[in-house]
């Protein structure tokens, strides 16, 4: 391997971690707050992607178009879809056994799927990325990099930013933060926290459903893709220590990498790498990289 | 009525399955059956000692591989030390893992559990071993003796049954025994069970190791219905699915196991089903989900729990004369 696709291998390591890590922070937050196992996670995620491509002419022809424009839009539907699924589907269910959350999700993967293969179909579909955004940049002297992989990185280190800021700066943040630690502790103090969850599960919804969106050009769009991402979530999720948002960030970081140059320099063993890693990381420390808070 | 009365009704009117159904019944009840035997092999884990295991599907898995694997490819083997060698296998490869994966807990041990199970997984779909994602096809079944041909479906049924049968006597034995009693303190309270002097340690490995084993079996058997096996056995999907089937049934019952493979296989025969949906069988997984959600919604203990359920209703419904008074 030379430089400059070792470099090219580095740039879209960073940017599938980077990618997963928006996906992954919602998961953890659900998870580690709420303690709700949201198998249906993924699920927001191909909503995301698909958003991206069945908004995009709706959109266009009541503003004019354009990509961001469906973004904001897409943006905005996910977080009034995971209020109201969780007004509709969970609110009942947190006195109850945990595994029961776990058959709820279920049932929605399914319910999700379905309805997606009756409104949009199951054929598999491109999303042109913006004109703006769809050159590429020359790396050495033969190899280009898509401008649209790198504004896709930027958008990611973005929401991290100010996840960042809310987690650590806001009223609200430091409400996260405490409930993930100690739910009950932060209920007797006074806090809502029904309230809290509702916020919490619609945010990180519409992550997960922005992380879709904003993959949609590179990844295309095709049945069944919130599935593969469900479990590697999982996986950064528990790697980086429950409820932890910077656990995920490094999480998703090394999982990008491993999986990345995994496919390249290992490819007969790429599927089984970042499972070898988790159970080794799980074995050092059975917490997880980074303890919540 | 008790329940060992209950079961023997129950396993009465499966035996006569044969008697009056059709080959179609027949393969789909002794399907249900292997996935009862599985499923109670995972509520060994769940509802019995608290220990959610996500990847299940791997000793079922590995219990098929083995009994097609082991078979000789000049020859049939025969039941008698088939059976035990399948369960051996999965009983192995379960003490491994749960030696490493009972050091961590809760959804750590979710995952990590996921995490082995995928790895064989992947043995199974990317080494020689496995034979690839075509799978393999088994080159004989084995020979039961007695003149019984397996390959005859109401044999095969009743070969099921008996098994079912054992497992579920084993583990109604084993939750009442000492042993069992332990499963059920570890559930409860981990910490006040160390504290009154127990080792939990060596009890959740032992649970883990029997569950695994009673989970091979559940593969063999399937292995020799199917004649044919592939790596998606050992997919986290039906690590998932079996999983759904025993909360759907009922945490830590027999009965819910049963219940919850037998509703799992009606209802997607159902919504699968062209004489009743015409066209639209073919999003089955829309009714399936919603059904699967409405359960959640209105059994919170499951199948198993519903007559419990009617008792509470029932007594908190007021009398005629309580209400006058």
């Amino acid at each position: 391997m030379d430089l400059v696709t070792f470099l090219i291998q580095c740039l879209n390591s960073l940017q599938y971690g980077l990618l997963l890590f928006l996906v992954a922070s919602g998961l953890t937050l659900i998870f580690g707050i709420m303690g709700v196992i949201n198998l249906a996670h993924g699920s927001f995620y191909m909503i995301g992607a698909y958003m991206a491509f069945a908004l995009a002419p709706i959109v266009g022809a009541a503003v004019g178009g354009g990509f961001f424009a469906t973004l904001l839009v897409g943006f905005v539907l996910a977080v009034v879809l995971g209020y109201a699924i969780e007004w509709c589907f969970f609110s009942f269910l947190y006195g109850r056994e945990h595994l029961q959350q776990v058959l709820m999700t279920y049932g929605l993967i399914l319910v999700f799927e379905e309805l997606r293969s009756l409104l949009v179909g199951d054929e598999v579909h491109g999303v042109a990325p913006p004109p703006l955004l769809s050159g590429s940049l020359p790396l050495g002297h033969v190899m280009t990099y898509p401008v649209y992989r790198l504004f896709m990185s930027g958008v990611c280190l973005a929401i991290a930013a100010g996840l960042y800021f809310v987690f650590t700066r806001t009223r609200l943040g430091m409400m996260i933060r405490a409930g993930s630690v100690n739910p009950e502790m932060v209920q007797s103090l006074g806090i809502d926290i029904k309230f809290l969850f509702r916020i919490v599960f619609a945010a990180g919804t519409a992550l997960a459903a922005l992380a879709g969106m904003v993959a949609a050009p590179v990844s295309s769009v095709y049945p069944g893709m919130g599935n593969s991402v469900l479990i590697l979530c999982f996986v950064i999720v528990v790697v980086g220590g429950i409820g932890s948002v910077r656990g995920a960030l490094l999480a998703a970081l090394l999982i990008g990498a491993v999986d990345t140059f995994g496919k390249v320099l290992l490819p007969q063993a790429a599927g089984v790498l970042v499972y070898v890693l988790m159970a080794l990381i799980l074995l050092w420390k059975p917490q997880g990289l980074l303890r919540a808070g | 009525m008790g329940a060992v009365g209950l079961a023997g009704i129950v396993g009465l009117a499966l035996a006569l399955v044969p008697a009056f159904a059709g080959s179609f019944a027949v393969d789909f009840v002794t399907r249900i059956m292997i996935t009862a035997i599985f499923a109670a092999s995972l509520d060994l884990l769940v509802g019995a000692t608290g220990l959610v295991c996500f990847g299940q599907a791997a000793f079922f898995g590995i219990g098929a591989y083995a009994a097609v694997l082991l078979t000789p490819s000049d020859g049939t083997a025969a039941v008698l030390w088939m059976l035990p060698a399948c369960m051996a296998c999965a009983a192995g490869y379960a003490l491994a893992i749960g030696a490493l994966a009972l050091r961590t807990r809760g959804a750590y041990f979710i995952m990590i559990t996921l995490a082995f199970a995928q790895m064989a997984y992947y043995i199974a779909h990317d080494t020689a071993l496995g034979g690839g994602t075509d799978g393999i096809y088994l080159p004989a079944r084995p020979t039961l003796g007695f003149g019984l041909d397996l390959g005859r479906a109401a044999i095969l049924h009743g070969f099921v049954l008996v098994n079912l049968a054992v497992v579920f006597g084993f583990l109604a034995l084993l939750l009442r025994s000492r042993f069992g009693r332990a499963l059920a303190g570890i559930r409860e309270n981990e910490q006040r069970m160390r504290a009154a002097g127990f080792s939990t340690y060596p009890y959740k490995l032992a649970a883990f190791a029997v569950s695994g084993a009673i989970a091979g079996l559940a593969g063999f058997l399937f292995a020799i219905k199917d004649g044919f096996v592939n790596p998606e056995l050992l997919a986290w999907h039906e690590s998932g699915a079996i999983l759904v089937i025993v909360i759907l049934g009922g945490l830590g019952t027999l009965r819910g196991a049963l219940m919850g493979a037998v509703a799992f296989a009606l209802l997607r025969e159902f919504f699968q089903s062209e004489t009743v949906f015409g066209t639209f069988a073919r999003h089955w997984n829309l009714g399936f989900g919603l059904a699967i959600i409405a359960c959640v919604a209105l059994l919170p203990r499951g199948l198993a729990g519903v007559p419990a359920q009617w008792r509470v209703r029932a007594a908190a419904r007021p009398t005629r004369r309580g209400a006058v008074r």
